[in-house]
């Protein structure tokens, strides 16, 4: 009796993996985020607490904008439905901890991409959808046009817990001047302080002045000085060590900027399915198999089109008719003299 | 001493209690650490911080390491805490016995004042201050000085700092001063118990205290120069004070939020301990012949210091522990710079986090501990 024991252990052991195989495909199997996000049924993305054209809700309680778009889409390509997606609204100093503890499964709030963040704490970028850089608003009534024209004893409101604080030191001590540093936890008591005439500057990323200016009491009072001082690519962020999540969030957003590229929208992705380009039919899963290698079904960016857009369209809705930013700068298609360009998705 | 299993078995399984669920939250963060990639370790500390703070009593910037960030943070802490303690204290003893007085107004007044600064979140509190209140100061150039030489604007409190030459000479001046009031006041108390006379020791306090200064000024070469805050241009409509000593907005509103907040529960504890002493003993004492003076000083207040300190102390250390709502207004407490930037530069939340759940609990006991030696001092004393 005994004797046929372990053969019989390891013949149910046999059965049981490749039963295992047949019903969950590898990927899923592997990635513990996306086997649960399936199982919840909705995707768990950490934004902002407010920042119009990013990650900003409005009184009912929808999210809108770029940032907010990732996650989006990775819902559609992961449950098939954009909307699926809870909202967690974070501080820039509790966005970290959220995410390498657990509590959300999406970083996408406007966050730097640097080397310590990407080795040191657990996260990995993405991808960029944002490239941004830091820069100065001052009030139009102090004559100030330029950086060059600070002085010592200037005080500068910001956020706390950002790469603002940092760049904002390096500059000043390259200029060899001496500033008083106010730094908020929020950015709403950032930008009261700034209006009321605490600071003669405040300082953090352009998109985010540009944001912050459209809450001011009068917006046509302020300016943002030409000069950006630092790179701040802003992109999604991942917990380390699940790849294969890693990989849907990098693809949902190579997707959203590759159907820009061949010109793929939410109103013709449909009939695009017949369409004489290969790298067309390929985006829209006419043709390949290309999401079988994270675990999805081959329309898993057909759905993200279809339901989020491409990536143009999901500027223009957020950032462009929202007057925030009109020009789309360096995040524009590497076809047309910005510098968005992704591997392509074959 | 005799043992017994009875006696010894429930604090043998807290303890073990105790070990097994401190264990098992720290063998869980070490398994999650492990799973993200996470290190642990205090190594950061001596890293450069490579940001700047706003307000700091020890000699800092971004070039200094991470423990000297922590230990701005943590002064900052101790200064508004300081403060906030000295004026609530006076605040609330001056509002607990206005509350006894038999005048309707200073009375009902007092009254008011409790009800309505003990009834409103804190944190509305600090937001009002410095929202609302500081920021209907004037700025910088449309402000008018106050004697000559304080402005108060939306940028700060601009103050005259001293200049000292000899300031060694006048410093040793008052510790002299301290040491003969000391003593005297040890004599005056050897007088009356010997022979019964009674030196006005108030009185000679007050002249030493001043005239030996004075001396080092007279005679010690100690002199003593103002330099007032002077008004500087930025840009067309930018001005700043330079010069002089500043004190930021966000400690001021700090400072204001939490003392009028905690002297509201200060003046209740003032309240319950003078109505707590019996009126037979007030009355007793002026019949064996002591003025009204000695009366609260030698009768009312021992006996009302004994029911106001406890929860007097209790209200110290809520007040440190609120000052940690400093992060809301920008001022660089210990959470603002230390469990805040520091924590979002480095990323470690664990260390971070913990060292600052001590260093409160460190202040915390510390503040316990001298009002528990307080408290013992002015207990009754069986002979």
């Amino acid at each position: 009796m005994f004797k046929y024991l372990k053969q019989l252990t390891s013949l149910v052991a046999m059965v049981a993996v490749l039963f295992t195989f047949t019903t969950e495909s590898m990927a899923a199997k592997k990635s513990k985020t996306l086997k649960n996000t399936q199982k919840k049924g909705f995707v768990r993305c950490g934004v902002s607490q407010g920042l119009p054209g990013f990650s900003n809700a409005d009184a009912a309680g929808n999210w809108t904008g770029v940032d907010v778009d990732v996650c989006r889409a990775v819902a559609a390509a992961v449950l098939g439905d954009a909307n699926k997606v809870k909202f967690t609204p974070l501080s820039a100093k509790e966005r970290f901890t959220a995410l390498t503890s657990g509590e959300i499964d999406i970083l996408s709030r406007n966050t730097t991409w640097t080397l310590s963040r990407d080795a040191d704490i657990g996260l990995t970028f993405v991808g960029v959808n944002f490239y941004d850089g830091q820069g100065f608003m001052v009030r139009k009534s102090s004559g100030i046009t330029s950086v060059n024209q600070f002085k010592n004893g200037i005080s500068a409101c910001t956020n706390i817990g950002t790469t603002t604080e940092l760049n904002m030191r390096d500059f000043f001590n390259s200029k060899g001047i001496s500033y008083e540093p106010v730094a908020f936890e929020k950015a709403d008591e950032v930008v009261a302080a700034y209006d009321s005439g605490r600071c003669d500057t405040y300082t953090t990323d352009k998109s985010g002045l540009a944001a912050q200016r459209t809450k001011m009491s009068n917006p046509d009072e302020h300016i943002v000085l030409p000069e950006t001082i630092s790179k701040e690519p802003l992109g999604p962020v991942v917990r380390q060590g699940d790849s294969v999540w890693e990989d849907i969030v990098r693809w949902s957003l190579n997707a959203m900027i590759e159907a820009e590229e061949y010109g793929i929208t939410s109103a013709n992705a449909d009939s695009m399915k017949t369409s004489e380009n290969p790298a067309i039919k390929r985006l829209v899963g006419a043709e390949g198999e290309l999401g079988a290698a994270f675990g999805l079904d081959n329309e898993w960016s057909l759905r993200i089109i279809k339901q989020v857009g491409n990536y143009g369209e999901s500027y223009k809705r957020n950032i462009a008719d929202t007057g925030i930013l009109p020009d789309r700068g360096p995040n524009q298609l590497w076809t047309k003299g910005g510098i968005l360009y992704v591997p392509p998705a074959r | 001493m005799n043992f017994k299993l009875k006696d010894l078995g429930p604090q043998l399984i807290t303890v073990i209690a105790v070990v097994l669920i401190f264990g098992f939250f720290t063998y869980n963060a070490q398994i999650n650490m492990e799973e993200r990639g996470i290190e642990f370790g205090y190594g950061f500390l001596s890293q450069e911080s490579s940001f700047d703070v706003q307000f700091s009593l020890i000699e800092y910037d971004g070039s200094h390491s991470y423990f000297r960030a922590y230990l701005v943070g943590l002064l900052n802490t101790i200064l508004v805490s300081v403060i906030g303690i000295i004026i609530a204290t006076i605040l609330g003893v001056i509002i607990g016995v206005a509350r006894l007085s038999p005048n309707y107004l200073i009375n009902k007044f007092a009254a008011y004042y409790v009800e309505f600064f003990r009834n409103i979140p804190l944190l509305l509190q600090i937001f009002f201050w410095y929202f609302a209140a500081l920021r209907a100061l004037p700025l910088p150039q449309d402000a008018d000085a106050i004697f000559g030489v304080f402005f108060l604007t939306i940028k700060g409190l601009y103050v005259p700092s001293f200049i000292w030459e000899n300031f060694n000479i006048f410093f040793y001046s008052i510790v002299a001063a301290i040491i003969a009031i000391i003593v005297i006041r040890i004599h005056a108390k050897k007088l009356q118990e010997t022979q019964g006379k009674q030196l006005p020791v108030f009185l000679i306090s007050i002249g030493l205290i001043f005239i030996l200064p004075l001396f080092s000024f007279l005679i010690g070469g100690v002199s003593l120069s103002f330099e007032i805050p002077q008004l500087k241009q930025l840009a067309a409509t930018s001005f700043v004070y330079d010069g002089g000593l500043s004190l930021p907005p966000e400690l001021i509103a700090l400072t204001l939020s939490l003392s009028l907040y905690t002297a509201t529960f200060i003046a209740e504890c003032v309240r319950a301990g003078i109505q707590g002493v019996g009126k037979g003993q007030k009355e007793a004492a002026a019949s064996i012949g002591l003025n009204p003076n000695q009366v609260l000083k030698l009768v009312i207040m021992p006996q009302a210091l004994r029911i106001i300190i406890p929860p007097t102390t209790n209200q110290y250390l809520n007040l440190t522990k609120n000052s940690s709502l400093a992060a809301a207004i920008a001022y660089p407490d210990l959470v603002l710079v230390f469990a805040g930037t520091a924590l979002m530069q480095t990323g470690k939340a664990i260390e971070i986090v913990s060292i600052t759940m001590f260093t409160y609990l460190s202040l915390s006991i510390s503040i316990s501990i001298l009002m528990n030696w307080y408290n013992k001092r002015i207990a009754i004393q069986e002979k």
